[in-house]
């Protein structure tokens, strides 16, 4: 077989998969379903696999495979293709993406085992799967779009996945709107892009803005540096998609959402095609400080405030939700700094700690029955050792303990914004040196309340509700679900779904050590990623002060960072397992800082209010207003009954009298005659 | 004319000549009999259109397949019919509709059947005409043959108040077409006794006149696209209309004025079109984001894709008048892709006002329960009214936001807002009527689409996502025509 249908097979193997189980699911049943989307994404993943070893090789590809369409534009044609750019960081992305795919398709069989829509759900993660191919594999503009929306399209239909649950059908609606006007600046981006370089092919577009100088005034008397408003519209984008402040606000609610995509989708691939996408575009934002200073403030304000969230969420998905958006707001805030590959790399890393944290999540979910509040937990490692233990691998990694995979990616983030000399570094380095406090507290509060402590659960309503943890005020606290039976333990899970999270632990654990050297300082994304390293030095600057992996780790158990972590598991470890009057009296110490946080800074309340209200009251004036009074009332019906008016005067006139006819016409005459006179 | 056979002249008098074969089966008795010939009428219809894409030359802008009589000598009036890349797709796009709509209306109309099927079929026929005819005056009675079978679908068959809404329907297109036939009457005396359409093109016209007969112009097919704020007869009708008079209209009938600014004012008045550009990008634009923010709180769910239509073909005149191939090419990509969805549309809504006779959302909630593979189908067309990548819908939007930006950045932000209004209404009503759990006996009721309804989706999706995902053979078509009438539109005629 040869590359290119080797190509053409990694997104379409999935693609297969998904029509298949879309439409003949039903006759085909479960088992032959899961084991055929399954054997489709394993396909893909063995021919990412060989196009990996075959970039390794120095083989780039950037091709066409068809003509979407053309333009007969006057001046010259243009042709929108649908086509491949494979390179390093193409394949590391198909990697990720199609292993991570294929972990939560195993896993699914375990998690969606009595679920009706289990042939349906298949459909969708395979359709995932392909759509978030044909982003990363993208050589031009409008197919990245494609993939972009697609991913979208399809986060909406599982977000939605149980529809008949209130909740989750206005998490979906709220996701895709919310990523709709991430897009609608993306697409503007990309209209620029298509005026200003006549292309929407990436390497086109690359090869000319280095020498492009322009300002486009969209006030008349203000210009902009159009490359600067090409990559800020962009990056809105990516905002919306990777959920960065202030279009976070999907992200949390699209927990709703059953946990395998949480882990595929709002965790692992799709939120961080953003940071892939700025990755890719490296050759523009390069070019633009003004942009790259917006990136950093934007990541670092996510970064830190998000994960403050963290701290006083109660169901497990959602800490796990806010520590995607903060560690999401670390990836953007390496891009800032130009450390595209660094970004990556994180992306690389947390998508195998996180899949692995939200699917151990998840696991714990089968084994309370469906309870998600962690209040109602506790104790459960005697119960549930497997998961226990890739669990705590996870948290280990995602809160940067030396040697393990998350470390690497995420000190060196830290390093490169030290570096960084762009307008907000200073803040982005605070922010995100604060933020491994942060993610080590809340990590590690989720942990102990998890799995150590009292056993809280099998516990009727009331007897947690004497206990007085049961707060009114948390709508997430009380679900439909069933939950342990007073008595009754949490147990294990199926081999399907633990064997995953052991699948996804060991790349947690060890995979930052063995790839740190290649993809940050080797030569593995040269020519993917661009840096202009005259302007921004702090790649460089990284490598000098690198002496290997191991060097590293050892050298960090002196810095602030380690003992920021350290601090953090600590103060969780006194906080829930040694003294949990501490945090209830800091609750009630400091209950607005507590309220501020519990309403997440009020940004629901007033998009709700302003956007979502603002819209709806827009719209009811303007149609009753401008349709149905303006419109319809005044100028339509109101002319008609002005004819009517009119026409009736005339019908009085015409009386059926001759006398009357006889007058009016004598007084014509006159009128005529003395007109004539005058004239 | 290929292999000397009048393939327009077919494809305009075949369906009208079993519009009355189906006519003359007379009353209810008979109605399977009409009711089948009928449907050979409409699939033969289509049929005979398929040689006009398959012969259609695709490296010339000139006039194709065209039949010269004479018709009325003494006024210099000829039966004269051409198609070029502009209009040819929408006579297939017509064609291909008319079975659909016989097939929807085939359980559903119970009462004057033969009269309903009729109808369709000769509106069918006369469409083709409108978009075929290259003579002013045959152009102007097709136009106005038009307004009669839909004024009768609306009047006999539509909901309960149906005749305010036919005679508003009339009224203000009639109103519309008696300027456009003084313009006309002008260009006929302007060009020495011409009723020939392409004549006009070449017609050297002084700009008072050109903004004059622009204007005209404009008050025809400004009502019928329809545009802001002449557009409020399109909600009303929709809602009396039953299911087929509502595809038609939506997606056949809105064409026909968008395309006149092609076909007329454009080539016509180049100067004027220039000169009034800004008032028709305002207008559109006014659609776009009013007219997508009314769709939001509509509760009727006919008015609600009335709405969106009136939005979305805003995108097709604001495309148009911005000049560029992005533009009107996106334009007219959208015209089509419109014509499928909002097609689909309507007749998703047909198929669950036929069970449950409502169209108000609040009476719905939860029918994806019920009806599994009908609500996979909508949610698709729902996405692709949404203008998602992948479906039609995407095409033409992104093609005229793409061009747009390129004369002004506010006129593609402001365009560009239906990404976020166009999913919210569409995508709102689908949570509504869809999502959450069963409301209502009525819902609880409800069983899912039959073959002959899953045939009629399934056809339209294989539109929907096949333009979507491959949009090239329709837009090859189309190419060299509006390539050389940008041409022709840049030259003055001053």
């Amino acid at each position: 077989m040869s590359m290119q249908n080797l190509y053409l097979l990694v997104p379409l193997a999935p693609l297969f998969g998904a029509i298949v189980a879309g439409l003949f699911g039903h006759v085909l049943g479960r088992t032959w379903t899961h084991r055929i989307t399954i054997l489709l994404v394993a396909v893909s993943f063995a021919a990412s696999v060989v196009i990996f070893q075959d970039v390794q090789a120095g083989h780039v590809f950037n091709g066409s495979v068809y003509q979407w369409l053309t333009m007969g534009n006057v001046t010259g044609n243009i042709s929108l293709e649908v086509g491949f750019l494979i390179d390093s960081l193409t394949v590391m992305m198909m990697l990720v993406v199609t292993f991570v795919s294929l972990m939560v398709h195993i896993y699914t069989i375990g998690y969606m085992a009595e679920d009706k829509g289990y042939q349906r759900f298949f459909s969708y993660i395979s359709l995932f799967t392909f759509s978030m191919l044909m982003l990363v594999m993208a050589n031009n503009f409008m197919q990245l779009f494609f993939g972009w929306e697609a991913v979208g399209l399809v986060s909406y239909l599982l977000i939605g996945f149980w529809f008949d649950r209130p909740t989750a059908i206005y998490a979906n609606l709220k996701a895709f709107l919310v990523n709709r006007v991430g897009d609608f600046g993306f697409l503007l981006g990309i209209g620029l892009i298509l005026m200003v370089f006549g292309t929407l092919d990436y390497q086109t577009v690359f090869a000319a803005a280095k020498s492009h100088v322009g300002v486009f005034a969209p006030i008349p008397g203000i210009y902009v540096d159009t490359l600067t408003a090409i990559c800020i519209l962009l990056f809105i984008g990516a905002m919306g998609k990777s959920a960065q402040f202030p279009l976070h606000v999907w992200l949390p609610d699209s927990m709703e959402g059953p946990t395998p995509i949480s882990a595929l989708i709002h965790a692992a691939t799709m939120v961080t095609a953003g940071i892939f996408m700025v990755a890719r575009m490296s050759p523009l934002f390069e070019l633009s400080d003004t942009a790259l200073s917006f990136v950093m403030v934007i990541g670092a304000i996510t970064a830190l405030f998000m994960g403050f969230l963290g701290i006083i969420q109660n169901d497990i998905k959602r800490v796990v939700a806010y520590s995607t958006l903060s560690q999401l707001g670390y990836m953007t805030v390496a891009l800032g700094a130009s450390a595209y590959s660094v970004a990556v790399f994180h992306l690389m890393t947390h998508a195998f700690f996180k899949a692995l944290l939200f699917l151990a999540a998840g696991s714990v979910i089968i084994g309370m029955h469906h309870v998600q509040d962690i209040r109602h937990m506790g104790g459960l490692r005697k119960y549930m050792k497997i998961t226990h233990w890739t669990f705590l691998a996870g948290s280990l990694a995602l809160i940067g303990t030396p040697f393990l995979s998350g470390f690497y990616s995420k000190d060196s983030i830290i390093e490169a914004v030290g570096m960084s000399h762009l307008a907000g570094a200073t803040f982005a380095y605070y922010a995100v040196v604060i933020g491994v406090f942060v993610t080590a507290f809340y990590s590690f509060r989720l942990y102990f309340l998890v799995f150590h402590g009292e056993e809280r659960f099998g516990k009727t309503h009331a007897e947690v509700k004497d206990q007085g943890q049961h707060d009114a005020h948390d709508d997430h606290a009380v679900h439909e679900h069933h939950g342990l039976a007073p008595g009754e333990k949490p147990h294990e899970t199926n081999w399907v779904v633990w064997l995953p999270l052991v699948a996804l632990a060991v790349p947690s654990l060890a995979i930052g050590y063995f790839t740190i050297e290649p993809m940050l300082f080797g030569d593995f994304f040269n020519g993917a990623i661009v840096i202009n390293h005259q302007v921004h030095p702090v790649m460089a600057e990284l490598k000098d002060d690198f002496h290997g992996a191991l060097n590293m780790a050892l050298h960090s158990l002196t810095t602030l960072p380690f003992w920021l972590a350290v601090g953090g598991v600590l103060t969780a470890w006194l906080f829930y397992m040694k003294m949990p009057q501490i945090p209830a009296f800091i609750k009630n110490k400091f209950s607005f800082v507590y309220t501020l946080l519990d309403n997440k800074y009020y940004f629901d309340r007033f998009n709700d209010w302003f956007f979502a209200g603002g819209a709806r009251n827009a719209s009811r004036f303007l149609w009753k207003f401008g349709d149905v009074k303006l419109i319809d009332g005044l100028l339509v019906n109101g002319s008609a009954n002005l004819i009517g008016k009119f026409s009736g005067i005339l019908r009085r006139v015409q009386t059926g009298y001759i006398y009357h006819y006889a007058f009016a016409m004598i007084i014509g005459v006159f009128v005529l005659l003395t007109l004539r006179s005058w004239l | 004319m290929i292999f000397g056979f009048p393939l327009l002249s077919v494809a305009i008098w075949l369906p009208i000549f079993f519009g009355i074969l189906v006519l003359a089966t007379g009353n209810d008795r008979n109605a399977p009999l009409a009711r089948i010939l009928a449907l050979a009428g409409a699939v033969l219809g289509f049929l005979v259109t398929l040689p006009l894409y398959a012969g259609f030359d695709k490296s010339t802008s000139a006039m194709q397949f065209i039949e010269f009589r004479d018709w009325i000598p003494h006024f210099n009036i000829h039966y004269h019919l051409g198609i070029d890349g502009i209009s040819v797709l929408f006579i297939l796009l017509n064609s291909f509709f008319t079975p659909l709509v016989v097939l929807a209306g085939w359980k559903v109309i119970e009462k004057r059947v033969a009269q309903y099927m009729a109808a369709f079929l000769i509106m069918s026929g006369i469409v083709n005409g409108v978009f075929a005819a290259l003579d002013a005056m045959l152009f102007y009675v097709f136009w106005e043959a038009m307004l009669i079978p839909m004024f009768l679908i609306i009047g006999v068959w539509g909901g309960a108040n149906r005749v305010y809404a036919a005679v508003k329907f009339f009224l203000y297109t009639l109103l519309g077409s008696l300027l456009m036939l003084i313009a006309f009457i002008y260009l006929y005396r302007e060009s020495r006794g011409s009723f020939a359409i392409l004549d006009y093109h070449a017609l050297a016209i002084g700009m008072n006149a050109q903004i004059m007969i622009f204007i005209a112009f404009f008050m025809a097919f400004a009502v019928k696209v329809p545009m802001f704020p002449v557009h409020t007869w399109l909600p009303d009708a929709h809602v009396e209309a039953p299911t087929g008079g509502s595809v038609i209209l939506a997606a056949i009938m809105l064409k026909v004025g968008a395309y006149g600014f092609l076909r007329f004012s454009m080539p016509i008045a180049p100067d004027a079109s220039h000169e009034l550009a800004w008032v028709i990008i305002t207008l559109s634009l006014i659609a776009v984001v009013y007219i997508g923010l009314v769709a939001l709180m509509q509760s009727d769910m006919k008015k609600l894709v009335a709405y969106s239509s009136i939005s979305h073909m805003g995108f097709v005149t604001l495309g148009f008048f911005i000049f560029n191939a992005y533009g009107i090419e996106g334009g007219l990509l959208q015209m089509i892709s419109h014509g499928f969805v909002s097609g689909a549309l309507f007749l998703g809504i047909g198929v669950m006002y036929d069970r449950v006779h409502s169209r108000q959302i609040a009476d719905y909630g939860g029918v994806a329960h019920k009806m599994p593979v009908f609500a996979a189908f909508f949610v698709l067309f729902a996405m692709a009214n949404s203008g998602l990548p992948g479906t039609s819908g995407f095409v033409g939007e992104f093609m005229v936001i793409m061009g747009a930006i390129q004369v002004n950045f506010w006129y593609a932000l402001l365009a560009a807002s239906t990404l976020i209004f166009g999913a919210a209404y569409t995508l709102w009503m689908v949570k509504r009527v869809f999502f959450g759990a069963v409301t209502n006996e009525h819902v609880a009721h409800l069983t899912d689409i039959t073959l002959r309804e899953k045939l009629i989706f399934a056809v339209l999706a294989v539109c929907v996502l096949g333009m979507g995902l491959y949009p090239l053979p329709f837009a090859e078509m189309m190419h060299q025509s509006v390539t050389d009438l940008i041409v022709h539109v840049g030259h003055s005629k001053l």
